[in-house]
């Protein structure tokens, strides 16, 4: 695979997780020119992170589901597709033209079609002491496992809900690190809710796994359940985490704090370009407008895998391949000999999809792990904004989060509203008694990664932009 | 504080942090080196000055920022460590002077 880079591709895909990998190997296949940019030092995306390189790759400690991440990779290799990694993707306009970063510079190119996945952000946890050293979310404890073999010493506690929280804690399990205990956080009314859709669940593959996962964790490891008013306790370093479970307050000393409440479509690249979004009432969270091939609001644009909707690593990549046909059949019409059948793909999907809705109503998280009660919390990581910040902007009138970054700069750090921005939609759609979609979110534009002055100086300028700026 | 597991095979890349030499493993971010040295934080916060450590580790939070090799606001979580690298952990808003 040369990594030279050429101007113009038939395909680019942003985003070397099991939705882009898919995609980019059935257009590849097809003989389309397809090139996938993604910023990890190696391909997999989150849920195969370093499936190529990581040190536990000869053990048991990950689980069988991760291999599928090698798979992927390989069919890639396979197809003649362009893997370019270590790659920032900070733009990509509307006429399809792509701006990234790679190895410290700026390049332009442009695609006749652009898949977007870029899969899936742990959400927010806003809780007393968040930002302190000690405090990460499982995702990140997990990725330092699978990429540097990694584990967290001394007391580990993990707390919050949903099926990462469960795989990561038998993966913890597996090699031979111990977990202090679990603060759960389901709240017992989502059992309610969810038990209507229970009977699909039991079809579901993941019903045995999720089954066996959650046996062994709760053999081993001490679970605190219906546990509320989480905090992290500590001045410069992370002490002890204090929280109530049945109506008792307890607190634990703790090295390591691990948070976790699911995981969201991270929608800023689609944002940026004017992908039309929605609110998602069950998962609540942004999600793209999209058909069944991921197509947007935007003509050559698509989505593919949890960045069009939390879906699963398995139909991930059955979206990624439905995008991938349906370019196929757009720009090689005829050239699909050997790309997989429509109906087999929706097969296919609908199996890994089948009882989703028991998943994301057993695990959805409550209120007060999405709106901090407390007005203390810090909302904006970046800026360290309260939440009591927040909603005093809205008393004097603030309507929405874009409104609210002149107010208060909320959303306008590093991050780009990344870790704060659902928590701020929430939370100002519940001060003002509207709906989620009524307060917006933030209006993003690119550059959506850092990118520095000289990269952008760097950039090859066209006369029509010389001439925009320029006066004689 | 993280360990690394002892099915994980010898380390072997050497860079400095804030002047002190740590080993690492090729296939680390600067980020996952840094925690498995022992470094507690990896930078100041930029409005109150709060210390601060990765959080996502995929790059989202822009937490982990340190100054690598010169430059500053680099996500410590997407650098590969290099042999010979110079890591300054982040001070406030700007990265420290030379």
């Amino acid at each position: 695979m040369s990594n030279a880079l050429k101007t113009r591709y038939d395909v680019a895909v942003i985003g070397a997780g099991p939705a882009g990998l898919a995609a980019a190997a059935v257009t590849a296949r097809a003989g389309l020119e397809t090139i996938v940019l993604d910023e990890n030092p190696s391909p997999g995306g989150q849920v195969y992170r370093a499936v190529t390189t990581s040190p536990l790759h000869a053990t048991k400690v990950l689980g069988d589901d991760y291999r599928r991440g090698l798979d992927l990779v390989r069919e890639l290799e396979r197809s003649g597709a362009q893997l370019v990694s270590a790659t920032t993707v900070w733009s990509v306009s509307r006429e399809l033209e792509v701006g990234i970063s790679r190895h410290g510079r700026a390049q332009l190119l442009s695609a006749r079609r652009i898949v977007l996945a870029t899969g899936a952000l742990e959400r927010p946890f806003p809780i007393p002491g968040w930002t302190l050293p000690g405090v990460m979310t499982v995702g990140a404890a997990q990725t330092l496992l699978k990429s540097s073999g990694l584990v967290p010493q001394g007391s580990v506690v993990l707390a919050g809900l949903g099926p990462l929280l469960w795989l990561y804690a038998a993966q913890l399990l597996n090699a031979g690190a111990s977990i202090n205990a679990i603060l759960e956080t389901t709240p017992r009314r989502n059992l309610l809710s969810a038990v209507p859709y229970a009977p699909a669940f039991l079809l579901s593959p993941y019903f045995s796994k999720g089954l066996a996962l959650l046996a062994r964790v709760r053999r081993r490891v001490r679970i605190l359940p219906g546990a509320t008013r989480i905090a992290a306790v500590g001045d410069s370093q992370i002490q002890a985490v204090r929280f109530v479970a049945r109506g008792r307050e307890i607190r634990l000393p703790v090295d390591n704090l691990l948070l976790h409440q699911g995981v969201a479509p991270n929608v800023n690249l689609a944002m940026s370009i004017g992908v039309e979004h929605r609110w998602d009432a069950l998962q609540l969270c942004w999600r793209p407008i999209a058909d069944e091939f991921g197509r947007t609001s935007i003509p050559g644009i698509a989505v593919a895998g949890d960045g069009a909707g939390i879906c699963g690593a398995w139909a991930a990549e059955q979206r990624g391949r439905l995008a991938g046909l349906r370019i196929v059949n757009d720009l090689a019409g005829g050239r699909v000999a050997e790309a997989p059948s429509e109906q087999s793909l929706r097969q296919s999907l609908r199996r890994w999809q089948i009882g989703r809705g028991f998943l994301d109503r057993l695990y959805q998280p409550a209120a007060q792990f999405r709106v901090p009660e407390d007005d203390a919390v810090i909302v904006c990581r970046c800026e360290e904004v309260t939440a009591g910040q927040v909603r005093h902007a809205v008393r004097i009138g603030c309507e929405g989060p874009n409104q609210l970054k002149s107010f208060l700069r909320c959303g306008m750090g590093p991050c780009q509203g990344r870790l704060c921005g659902l928590t701020v939609t929430e939370l100002m759609a519940a001060e003002r008694r509207v709906a989620p979609q009524a307060v917006g979110y933030y209006r993003l534009r690119p550059p959506v990664k850092p990118i520095t002055l000289a990269e952008l100086a760097s950039l090859p300028r066209s006369d029509a932009a010389e001439s925009a700026v320029v006066r004689e | 504080m993280f360990a690394r597991l002892a099915a994980v095979d010898e380390t072997s890349v050497s860079l400095r942090i804030d002047g002190e030499p740590i080993e690492a493993r090729p296939g680390d971010t600067v980020a996952a080196a840094l925690l498995a040295a022992g470094f507690q934080h990896c930078r100041t916060s930029a409005v109150s000055g709060a210390l601060r450590a990765p959080y996502c580790m995929m790059g989202v939070c822009f937490d982990c920022l340190v100054n690598i090799d010169g430059v500053g606001n680099r996500q410590s979580c997407l650098v590969p460590v290099r042999e010979g690298m110079k890591v300054e952990l982040q001070r406030g808003k700007r990265a420290p002077v030379a």
